[in-house]
Order: C-alpha cells, then sequence, then structure tokens
C-alpha cells in the first residue's frame, strides 16, 4: 500500500498517462465506424418481407435487431426523449412531416444509397417531404370498403357507410381518428387535412349520424369481423382486406368514386442514429429491385419502386385493390400534419365516440 | 420481531427498497405528469412547460364528465356482478376441505399466467355472432326444434337469432368480471379464512338459519376484506383501456381510452395529464369523504 504513495507522479507520467489514453479511445472508436455489426429496425408488423432481413445479414455481415410498433404515435412518443437507439424506422406521410418539423431525421445523402434510382419519379416530390430529402419511398395504400358480394350486391360510394342506414348493424369502420375523419372530410367534398372548425364539425356529425349504423369502430379486426360473418361492410386497409379476400371468394374490395386517403410509408434514419453506415446499407438494400419486389409479393401492398415492379406477381399489378387506377389517385389526398388543429380533431372524435 | 423504535437503524434500511422504488418509479412519474398537466400542446405535440389551467377547463367539459359517470358506471356494474359471483366462490374455498384449497386457489389464480391480451381475444372468439356461445345456442335450438317436429308440435320455435353479445357494454361488463374477479376472491377469502369459525357455530346453534347467518354475522365480519375486493376491483374497472377498446362497440367509451388515446393519436399529453389527475383527485375525494363518514360512525371501517 504504501508503495504507492512512494509512485512518482511526474509531469511526464501524467502526459505519457493522457496520451495513451486518448490513443486508445481515438482506436477503438474507429474500430466501432469501420464495420457496424448491428443495426436496429423499427417498423410496423407483417411489414417486410420473408427473406429480406436474412439475406440482408448474409450480405453484408450485419447483424439485425428488428422491433415492432403497432401504431405511428407509438413510436414517435418513443423519440420524443430522444432516440432510444435505433437506426431505421419506417413513418408514414403525415409523421415524416412532423419528424422533419421536430427536427428528428437524417437527411438523406443519396450518394449512399445507389438503388435510389429505382424509385419511381411520381413519388419523389411528395408534399410531406419535398424532394424526398429525409425518406426513401417504401410502399403506398389505401382505405377503401371491404365487402360481402353476395349479401350487399355493388358498391361504389362512400355514401353506403356515412349515409345510408340500409345495412344498419352490419357495417364497422376503422378507428384511426386521422383517416375515419379524413375519408368523411372528402366525401363531404372538403380537403382530408382542412384546419377549419366548421368543416371539421360537418365531418363530426356526419359521422355521430352513421354511427347509429355501425356495429363499431374497431383497430384493426375489421377484416376478421367481415370473414367471419359479424359484419357486411367494413372501412379498412386494403392490405388487410386482400389478406381475407384469399381465404374467401365472396369478399371483395373497392376504392369509392369519391376517392380515398393514401397513405405512403418509408424509410427513415432518425438523428442519433447509432449505426448510420448499416442503415443506409440497409435502405440501399431494401430499395434494391429482387428484394423490393420479394417484399411486395409477400406484403401485397404497391411498391414506389419502379425497378422492382417487373418482378411483382402480375396479378397483383392488375389488381385495382393494390395498384389503383390513375383516376381513382388523382381524386385521393395523403394525409398531412395539422399541427395546431389536432385538438379540434381529437375534440371531435370524442364526441363522436361518446355520444 | 422487535419495535421499530428500538432498532431504527434496522428498520430505516429495511424500509429504504421499496420506499425507493415508490418514489422513484410512483411518486416521481406522478409529479412529472402533474407539472405537465399545466403544459401546452407544441404544434407536432410536443410539450411546451407552462402554468395555466385550460386544460383542466377542457378536462371538466360536460363531455368528459359524461364519460367519467359511464365509467363509473360501467365500473359498478362491474363491481356488483363480480361480488355476486366472486364471494361464493371465495366462501367456497374457504370453506373447503383443506386438501382441496390450494388446487382451487390455483384455479383462481391460474389466468393471470396468461396474456391479458389472449384472454380478451378468447371472449371475442366466444361472444361473437359466429362465436362458440352461439354455436352452442344454435345446437340447443336446432336439438329442441328437432324435438317438436318429433313430437308433433308445430313449430313454435322460428328461425334462431344469434345474439348480439359483443361490440357493446355487455360484453365490456362481462370482459371485466372475467379479468377482476381473482381480485375480488382473494382479499375476500384472506379475511373469510381468518375468521374465527366458531363464531358462525354460535350463531347456528342460536338458532338463526343459514341464510340469516350469511347476512348478519359471516358478511360483517368478513367486511374489511369485501371492502377491500370491491374497491380493487371497481377502480381497476374504472381506468381500463384494454376491455373497451376490443370488446367495446359504438356505445362502450370510457374514460381509460380517452386519456389513452390523447398519449397515442392525439400527442396532447398535458390534455391526459390533466384528465388523469381529474380522476386522482375524484378518487381523493371519495375516499376522504368515505373516511369522514367511517370517523363519525366510529364502526369497524
Amino acid at each position: 500500500m504504501s508503495n504507492f504513495f512512494n509512485f512518482p507522479f511526474t509531469r511526464r507520467r501524467f502526459l505519457q498517462g493522457t496520451g495513451a489514453a486518448v490513443a486508445a479511445v481515438s482506436f477503438s472508436g474507429a474500430n466501432s465506424f469501420a464495420a457496424d455489426k448491428k443495426i436496429n429496425v423499427y417498423n410496423w408488423d407483417t411489414y417486410i418481407g420473408e427473406t429480406t432481413l436474412s439475406s440482408f445479414s448474409e450480405k453484408t455481415g450485419i447483424e439485425v435487431q428488428y422491433d415492432l410498433y403497432a401504431n405511428l404515435e407509438e413510436m414517435f412518443a418513443k423519440f420524443q426523449a430522444g432516440n432510444p437507439g435505433y437506426d431505421i424506422i419506417f413513418p408514414s406521410d403525415y409523421m415524416i412531416e412532423t419528424m422533419i418539423a421536430a427536427d428528428m431525421l437524417v437527411e438523406l445523402d443519396r450518394s449512399r444509397i445507389p438503388n435510389f434510382n429505382n424509385v419511381d419519379e411520381a413519388f419523389l416530390n411528395p408534399s410531406f417531404d419535398p424532394g424526398c430529402k429525409y425518406n426513401a419511398p417504401y410502399f403506398w395504400g389505401s382505405v377503401g370498403i371491404g365487402y360481402r358480394k353476395s349479401k350487399v350486391g355493388d358498391v361504389d360510394s362512400w355514401g353506403v357507410l356515412f349515409d345510408s342506414d340500409k345495412y344498419s348493424g352490419r357495417m364497422a369502420m376503422l378507428a384511426d381518428m386521422r383517416f375515419v375523419m379524413g375519408v368523411a372530410l372528402l366525401y363531404l367534398g372538403y380537403a382530408a387535412n382542412t384546419t377549419k372548425q366548421d368543416e371539421i364539425n360537418a365531418a363530426r356529425d356526419l359521422l355521430i349520424e352513421a354511427k347509429k349504423h355501425l356495429k363499431g369502430f374497431v383497430p384493426d379486426s375489421g377484416q376478421d369481423m367481415l370473414i367471419s360473418g359479424d359484419i357486411d361492410l367494413v372501412m379498412e386497409w386494403n392490405g388487410d382486406i386482400l389478406k381475407v379476400m384469399e381465404e374467401d371468394d365472396d369478399l371483395t374490395y373497392v376504392i369509392p368514386k369519391e376517392g380515398t386517403v393514401i397513405w405512403i410509408d418509408g424509410l427513415s434514419i432518425p438523428k442519433g442514429a447509432p449505426h448510420i453506415d448499416a442503415a443506409y446499407k440497409f435502405i440501399d438494400h431494401v430499395l434494391d429491385a429482387t428484394v423490393n419486389a420479394e417484399m411486395a409479393n409477400t406484403v401485397r401492398y404497391a411498391t414506389t419502386n419502379k425497378a422492382a415492379r417487373e418482378h411483382v406477381a402480375q396479378s397483383d399489378l392488375d389488381n385495382p385493390a393494390i395498384y389503383a387506377p390513375d383516376e381513382v389517385v388523382n381524386k385521393s389526398q395523403a394525409l398531412a400534419d395539422v399541427g395546431d388543429a389536432l385538438p379540434l380533431y381529437d375534440a371531435a372524435w370524442t364526441k363522436i365516440q361518446a355520444s | 420481531m422487535q419495535s421499530w423504535r428500538k432498532n431504527k437503524l434496522v428498520f430505516a434500511v429495511l424500509a429504504l427498497p421499496p420506499t425507493a422504488w415508490l418514489v422513484i418509479f410512483f411518486t416521481l412519474p406522478l409529479i412529472i405528469m402533474w407539472v405537465y398537466s399545466f403544459a401546452e400542446r407544441g404544434p407536432q405535440g410536443q410539450i411546451v412547460l407552462a402554468l395555466n389551467f385550460a386544460n383542466y377547463v377542457r378536462a371538466i367539459e360536460w363531455i368528459h364528465l359524461g364519460i367519467i359517470w359511464k365509467s363509473v358506471w360501467i365500473a359498478a356494474i362491474t363491481t356488483v356482478i363480480t361480488f355476486a359471483v366472486g364471494f361464493p366462490l371465495a366462501m367456497g374455498i374457504a370453506f373447503a376441505p383443506a386438501r382441496w384449497k390450494n388446487l382451487l386457489l390455483l384455479l383462481v389464480i391460474l389466468p393471470f399466467w396468461t396474456n391479458l391480451l389472449i384472454r380478451t381475444y378468447a371472449w371475442i372468439a366466444v361472444l361473437r355472432t359466429r362465436g362458440f356461445l352461439n354455436f352452442g345456442l344454435e345446437w340447443v335450438h336446432e336439438k329442441f326444434s328437432m324435438l317438436l317436429a318429433f313430437i308433433g308440435l308445430p313449430d313454435m320455435m322460428g328461425e334462431f337469432q344469434a345474439l348480439e353479445l359483443l361490440y357493446n357494454q355487455k360484453a365490456v361488463v362481462i370482459g371485466l368480471v372475467y379479468v377482476y374477479l381473482p381480485f375480488l376472491v382473494l382479499p375476500i377469502y384472506a379475511t373469510l379464512e381468518k375468521l374465527d369459525k366458531s363464531y358462525l357455530e354460535v350463531s347456528l346453534d342460536l338458532g338463526a338459519g343459514h341464510v340469516r347467518t350469511l347476512f348478519s354475522v359471516t358478511m360483517p365480519l368478513a367486511l374489511p376484506g369485501i371492502v377491500s375486493g370491491c374497491l380493487l376491483a371497481f377502480i381497476l374497472s374504472m381506468g381500463t383501456f384494454l376491455t373497451p377498446t376490443l370488446l367495446g362497440g359504438t356505445d362502450s367509451e370510457m374514460i381509460g381510452t380517452l386519456i389513452a388515446r390523447q398519449f397515442s393519436s392525439s400527442r396532447d399529453w398535458p390534455f391526459g395529464s390533466a384528465l388523469s389527475f381529474l380522476l386522482l383527485y375524484l378518487t381523493f375525494i371519495m375516499l376522504w369523504v368515505r373516511a369522514s363518514l367511517a370517523g363519525r360512525k366510529g364502526g369497524p371501517i
């Protein structure tokens, strides 16, 4: 013990020690940047191909930690206190806009993503992210009406859900506040992202009336209710209806003539991502034509990747439920962030739910 | 066991972990939420610290009070039904032969080992229009019609109308009763277990019937357990949001779902905190009223 105090603590020894420590730190830092061994991906459930992650790990040797979220707000809430360690997220249109405004996304360096050229030009300049600076487009889809042909006949308008009591008690809608209000606003001829109180009130009153004939607002099981026979008409995501259409020929999907709310998802790198190099490799991998086509064939949503479309199943490409025809897309709108008007929507939604 | 006064150090050391846990994971978050309830909401849903009562003013609007009232109502019905089912169950377990007691207790606790979400989904499979309950009723209906036809009586049954048991308040109550039954049974069982059975024997010997004994002797003696069990069931049912979201329909908006929505799609944490604290204040007022009433009566409560 006494030897310790006899150790000459000179300025030379101090500088040697500090120099060694700095060298050690810088070298270890260089090691960790040189080759990321891991990547943390945060995504929706059932929203990736069956071989995407394994082919990525084989190609690059990077291990993928894959976590799931149930909705965008859950993802956003986790990031509000800082990035919890994720490298890749899959936000949707209005959430991309929100996160850009909150300075949460890394501006993408296209030189590190050669496969970006595969993306269809039509998706390269969306209103929520002009020039696609912060996201790489992924899949897009719609909200429409899934219904049972034998019980309901032909459906072509949102009126059957919002304005009629013909199928009272045999209908249901999504529980998603922005999508349902957005569709109601479109049906009434307003913008789906309006911030005007009287337009929101009109949509609210329409939905309060419609609620009398609904079985409920269901978060994700509308397609299960449809196939089990609990209901005959449901407002649901196109991918969910497609899944049950495979099991039951009597079911079909339509985007009504008034247009609908379209959603577009993208890949983004949140600020503070620990493995940025791996993140760029992952985006490049997802945008590769064959990888993207395999994902599209698994999840059966419409891909924004024009090179991938050559490998997508022809039956999917011809299916208007997946690749909606242009005249429908032109009448449809994507959701945008409504900023301070969100509490107005929430108050309207609370009134709808409680009445 | 020493009195804590004699050895304060031992007491302090033993009490430190649970106190620290309580402070760090309960009191501190509550204080943070309380501060948030006075804050404002930024355009992207960020929390902007401020000092204004706008959230509380919004929280006591009629529509929100109406939702709180509906939650109280559903919670009250749930507690009554749970008690009606749970008290006989607790009595059955408490008075069962010793070798059966552990098994019966295990059967009550076993559902806890399964995820709440899965158990609630199971109820969907049972209660829906083409679920097991309706299949069973349809089968009975069919056999009955066959029987009538066989005997030669005219067809009085008509066509089978499935019961609408899902996506409404009934389903929410059924789900809540199922989930919170163990919470009610266990405290009542604990109290009944410690009960001195000789009281009951005395009552029977003195000529009171079983029913009279039950209401005049057993229940009053088990009152502490009954009160804790019912309070647990009531408070938990009032704050639930999973069950009404999955099993409820257009008439089942409860305060829990409203608050949960503020922390998700509406991104309005300050308002959600204000609503939560409104509930907390109401609960405190109820407990204070109960305490002052109990103090006045000077009864066993």
